[in-house]
């Protein structure tokens, strides 16, 4: 294997990317592959398989993004959870480490919601300036460097015990598309990795590196080729433009908390939903008073975290639900676009299951009493689930700067989030429709269970076909700046009701093809 | 680090096996024992009382009837500290005087749970109360001892995992 490249501060010849997720460690690697210098900026640090353990709050401690944001709103984890607003990762790779794995691509016509659901009150819909057609032959590529089960030659992974118990509720209630899932996690022996051992744990990172990480994937190949560096504990703190409104690098605490300066010919952003627009907004100048890439006032805006909740059921006989995959399965018969249901867009509901250390401070937070006990009691009963839904995006739903500053002195993001009506109607949906899918069999009690701190963050870099509607183009290149991109999340239009990192992971590569083709040409 | 050794608890198994009768004994200057003595508890900076009210506070606020009390006073042991003592010496002295109220003449002496749990909705929205609250959910849950008890079998990975060990071995559906 090469060595991992050294770059100069100086030499303005590389691309920065800041983040090193699905968005900045995929676009990261697919660049250096395609003979791209790259430099990576990521705060967090570098763990691998060996590191992680299986213990809900020992790492939460090594992995999760604990640095401070502030909150507001009426949504219910600005109260029990007012200082974390998300639970994603800090650390090479992003959340990749932490993700579930579901890997399932946008409904065709999810990419068009407002043609196809029509304008709703209150929100902010638009339609994607892409489409499913132009993304197919992307998300087969992403499918293919993820080793998506049911995609190619992977086989689906075997159910277990949380699984068989949502599956046979689905069945009775008339479901017909229930499965063990598209999942990123091998099923067979792939990629120099090996297939799932059923170790559960999947959130606290894969031991075995059954599950897609570009930890432990994307980033190791993007250095082997030379054309990679990445710098962990490195902070970015500002972008800086020169007198033509072109960005030339990036200001960042490195490892001893020194302000480095690295140039660049190309910045990408991928610090994901809420980091990434605090940069832009943090950068504001006197030419960019209002932050970079935001002449159209849209960075921050439209933030969405999918309609979520869960479900538990308690049965009479034991389920172990927390053996195995995390989320080992699917029920996609409510993803379609009904309003007869009372809501436009829809859900899926996939399998979760949580520890003991994390059911006691998620399952109802602040709740206290018999009422609550005597359902942790139950435990080894239990069978769980997740909603994940489209909520709508709205204007006023969005990331700015708090006055609390960080340990470097930086403004923080304060996230602001109310549900839109369709969001409470969807959600109250699918908790009947969960509830009854373990009534069915048999269950003695469920529990509607309010949303966790948000891991799916998206849309407040949102992409549109007009500057003066969104923050970046289809290739996520801004409006206002031609050398800087978008590459995470925060540039989806709107939600879609699957789990984002497949397209996040597809419109990376998308990107970086782009990007690589428009250097070549001189055009950036 | 176990969750001992991170809130510096001494517990020891006393001499004595003399049983107590009644509840929680404060056995003497400085610690509170279990009535059948398999354990105790020194205290520093609070007093005996305080730190048996927070144990049954603690019982009442997540109370698992086959989580025995030395767990709890793991949970809690935190408190026992000087930057928490003048908050735990005005949080109890409230909820003595709210027992006093309700008829009884302390906290400790209302028998029925549903009696001292009264007392608890009446003080939820304190800061002592969420603190007290607030702790436990880690410092009660996140000890390894006490999963066995809700079937939770922690980590799974030196033990290769469930594929041969039961993942999908459910045989009531």
């Amino acid at each position: 294997m090469a060595e991992a490249a050294k770059f100069d501060l100086k030499d303005d010849s590389v691309v920065v990317i800041i983040g090193t997720g699905a968005g900045g460690g995929v676009l990261a690697n697919e660049l250096a592959q395609k003979g791209v210098k790259v430099v990576a900026l990521e705060a967090g640090g570098r763990y691998l398989p060996e590191d992680y353990v299986n213990d809900e709050w020992e790492s939460f401690g090594q992995l999760a993004w604990t640095d401070p944001r502030t909150t507001s709103g009426d949504w219910r984890v600005a109260r029990d959870f007012s200082g974390l607003p998300a639970w994603i990762v800090k650390a090479v790779g992003g959340t990749t480490t932490h993700w579930a794995g579901a890997s399932i691509r946008f409904q065709d016509h999810e990419w068009k919601a407002l043609t196809t659901y029509g304008a709703v009150e209150g929100a902010s819909l638009m339609d994607w300036p892409i489409d499913a057609a132009e993304m197919a032959t992307w998300y087969d590529k992403a499918e293919a460097k993820l080793g998506v089960t049911r995609s190619g030659a992977f086989p689906g992974l075997p159910g277990n015990n949380n699984y068989k118990v949502f599956e046979a509720g689905a069945r009775a209630l008339g479901y017909k598309e229930v499965s063990t899932g598209r999942m990123a996690i091998n099923s067979i022996d792939n990629d120099d990795r090996p297939a799932c051992q059923q170790t559960g744990f999947c959130f606290q990172g894969c031991k075995w590196g059954a599950k897609w990480s570009a930890a432990y994937t994307d980033i190791p190949k993007g250095e082997a080729t030379g054309n990679l560096e990445v710098r962990d504990h490195s902070h970015a703190a500002r972008i800086l433009h020169d007198d033509t409104g072109r960005v030339t690098g990036v200001e960042y605490f490195d490892k001893d908390g020194a302000l480095q300066f690295q140039a660049a010919r190309l910045v990408a952003v991928a610090g994901n939903t809420f980091e990434s627009p605090r940069l832009l907004l943090n950068s504001a100048s006197g030419m960019f008073p209002d932050g970079l890439a935001n002449s159209s006032g849209q960075v921050g805006r439209n933030y969405m975290r999918h309609t979520t909740g869960s479900v538990y059921g308690i049965f009479e006989k034991p389920v172990r639900m927390w053996r195995g995959t995390t989320m080992a399965g699917i029920v996609q018969d409510e993803a379609r676009h009904d309003p007869a249901r009372g809501f436009v867009g829809g859900y899926e509901l996939e399998t979760l299951s949580l520890g003991i250390p994390f059911m006691a401070a998620f399952l109802d937070p602040g709740s206290w009493g018999r009422e609550f006990t005597s359902a942790l009691d139950q435990y080894e009963n239990m069978a769980g689930m997740w909603i994940v839904g489209e909520d709508m995006p709205q204007a006023d739903n969005r990331v700015t700067l708090s006055d609390t500053v960080d340990k470097f002195g930086l403004k923080v993001a304060n996230v602001h989030y109310s549900d839109h009506p369709n969001d409470i109607a969807m959600r109250n949906h699918a908790y009947d429709r969960g509830q009854a899918m373990y009534k069915a069999m048999g269950a003695t009690r469920t529990l509607p269970t309010p949303p966790y701190p948000s891991t799916h963050n998206l849309g407040t870099n949102r992409m549109s076909e007009r500057p003066e509607d969104g923050v970046v183009n289809r290739w996520g290149q801004t409006h206002d700046i031609p050398n800087l991109f978008v590459s995470d999340g925060s540039q989806f239009t709107t939600g879609a009701a699957e789990n984002p990192t497949l397209t996040i992971v597809a419109l990376a590569i998308r990107q970086a093809d782009h990007i690589a083709r428009e250097m070549q040409a001189g055009n950036l | 680090m176990s969750q001992l050794r991170k809130q510096g608890l001494t517990r020891r198994a006393l001499l004595s096996r003399a049983a107590a009768a009644g509840a929680l004994a404060v056995a003497g200057a400085g610690f509170i024992a279990a009535p059948d003595a398999a354990w105790a508890v020194e205290v520093t900076a609070i007093s005996e009382h305080e730190m048996a009210t927070l144990l049954q506070m603690a019982r009442d606020i997540y109370p698992h009837d086959r989580i025995g009390d030395r767990f709890y006073a793991i949970a809690v042991k935190g408190h026992d500290s000087e930057d928490h003592k003048a908050m735990v010496a005005e949080g109890v002295a409230a909820l003595d005087a709210a027992a006093k109220a309700a008829g009884f003449d302390s906290y400790l002496a209302a028998g029925w749970e549903a009696d001292r749990v009264a007392i608890l909705r009446g003080l939820e929205d304190t800061p002592f109360f969420q603190a007290v609250r607030g702790g436990l959910v880690t410092g009660l849950y996140n000890q390894k001892e006490v999963w066995p008890v809700f079937g939770y079998e922690g980590e799974s990975f030196s033990q290769g995992g469930y594929i041969d060990r039961g993942f999908d071995d459910i045989d009531w559906l």
